[in-house]
């Protein structure tokens, strides 16, 4: 690791000042992306600033409409969480099933989606689910905040403070996940929200994105049956040592016929 | 340099350290803890595995200034007399470990999943599946699962099967 200057944020507010003022700052949540990059000097920041004793990030919330999650909230919490549990089941499934418990224990939601690995659980939900991220300065989309691999529309310095997750009538992940890290190798998860039906695949291509054609074939049809024969195009999908393109296409449909069937 | 308040194994302390400074550094080159071990500095093995404030992360994937304020269960901490911790004597019971290596994270993740799931009765798969952020090379796991869940019987837990 490069040395680094380090402070820890005594607020949003701070973190954002901190920040503007360094010539080239990271911001550190759970550390379980950011500490392995420093490890491999894949990046150099002038200086760390903490945001893990930041309580504005903290605390979930539950109103008649959606799940409001802070951004410094594990993985562990959301998983354990009762009313997660209660409101959207899927969302803390997806949450108790992200790496390892160690990692559970420290990896956030903010630190997971401001990442946005292309292999990532959360942005999958983000999307599916219709969720609103809350920045700093903002409120965007998941489908406006998520712009490329590890690619977001945060402007340096803007923090993600919580995502609000509209509650579902139902929703299910399904992940056919790397035996190793447990990232997905293909994640798919689908929900019927007020405005619809929603698919959202993650850990396939570049970055999460939706199937229209299974959303109206969903919409008719709630049923395995309805997508059984739609056949995802392999052509921008990811190929690694892991996975063929081809092989992650047809996994798409297989992961969306799990969701289904977790709540058809 | 920075101070960093904190609690290892009960004690109180403040160590001065670089911001880059791991905190499994710390245990192991500051604090002579070296029960903790590095497998694969990568956040992979699990071989690093203590407990902070009561639950287990990888000491390898966090930074020492992220303890400040908190408190620090190694492995030293879990047999503090010297006499072994029920779950270290079922490790040495039923062939929890051949090398070693792994285990003194493998007993912090163990004392971890028992905690965590204290109000439920313990299966194989709660054992299998919360061991995922834990590696061995020896043993091919069946006898640290069945150390786990013996350790966990002997400290009061509910196990089935
Ligand atoms: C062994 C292992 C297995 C894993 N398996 C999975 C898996 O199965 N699925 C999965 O989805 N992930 C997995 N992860 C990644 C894990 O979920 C990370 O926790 C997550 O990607 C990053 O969250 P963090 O809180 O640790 O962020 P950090 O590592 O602290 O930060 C990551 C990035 O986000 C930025 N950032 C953090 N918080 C904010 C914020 N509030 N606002 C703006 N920017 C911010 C940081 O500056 C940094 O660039 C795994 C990680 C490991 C080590
Ligand atoms: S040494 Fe920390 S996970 Fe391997
Ligand atoms: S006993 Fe050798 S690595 Fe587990």
């Amino acid at each position: 690791m490069y040395a680094f200057d380090y402070q820890r944020a005594k607020s949003v507010a701070d973190a954002a000042a901190a920040f503007e003022k360094a010539d080239d700052a990271a911001f550190l949540a759970g550390g379980q992306t950011l500490i392995p990059t420093l490890k491999q000097r894949l990046r150099q920041p002038s200086v760390v600033i903490d945001l893990g004793t930041l309580t504005e990030l903290k605390g979930i919330s539950v109103t008649q409409e959606a799940v409001i999650i802070g951004a410094g909230m594990t993985h562990a919490e959301v998983a354990a969480s009762p009313e997660v549990a209660k409101a959207i089941p899927g969302l803390a499934d997806l949450a108790a099933h992200i790496g390892d418990p160690q990692v559970r224990n420290r990896g956030t939601l903010g630190g997971s989606i401001a990442n946005n690995d292309p292999a990532a659980d959360y942005p999958g939900a983000v999307v599916a689910l219709g969720a609103t991220v809350h920045t700093s300065t903002r409120e965007l989309s998941g489908e406006d905040f998520f712009t490329g691999m590890f690619e977001t529309a945060l402007a340096p310095g803007e923090l993600v403070v919580k995502v609000s997750f509209p509650i579902p009538r139902r929703a299910a992940y399904a992940k056919f996940r790397n035996p190793a890290s447990r990232y997905a190798i293909v994640g798919v998860m689908i929900a019927e929200t007020a405005s619809g039906i929603r698919v959202a695949v993650t850990g396939a291509g570049p970055g999460v994105f939706r199937v229209p054609e299974m959303e109206g074939a969903l919409s008719q049809n709630f049923s395995i049956a309805a997508i059984r024969n739609i056949r995802i195009p392999a052509d921008d999908l990811n190929a690694d040592i892991h996975a063929t393109a081809e092989y992650r296409a047809h996994l798409i449909g297989v992961m969306a016929e799990r969701a289904i069937s977790a709540i058809a | 340099m920075i101070d960093v308040a904190l609690t290892v194994n009960g004690r109180a302390m403040t160590v001065s350290v670089e911001p880059r400074t791991l905190l499994v550094e710390v245990l192991r080159e500051k604090l002579r803890l070296t029960g903790t071990h590095v497998g694969c500095d990568t956040s992979q093995c699990g071989a690093c595995t203590v407990h902070l404030d009561g639950l287990s992360v990888k000491a390898c994937t966090m930074l020492a200034v992220q303890a400040e304020g908190r408190s620090v269960t190694t492995i030293e901490g879990v047999a503090p007399d010297g006499v072994l911790h029920p779950m270290q004597a079922a490790f040495r019971e039923h062939h929890g470990l051949q090398c070693g290596f792994c285990t003194p994270g493998m007993v912090m993740s163990a004392l971890a999943l028992v905690e965590r799931n204290k109000n439920k009765p313990l299966t194989e798969e709660i054992i299998r599946s919360e061991l995922e952020g834990n590696m061995c090379r020896c043993t091919g796991y069946a006898g640290i699962v069945a150390s786990i869940a013996a350790g966990a019987k002997a400290m009061g837990a509910k196990v089935e099967g």
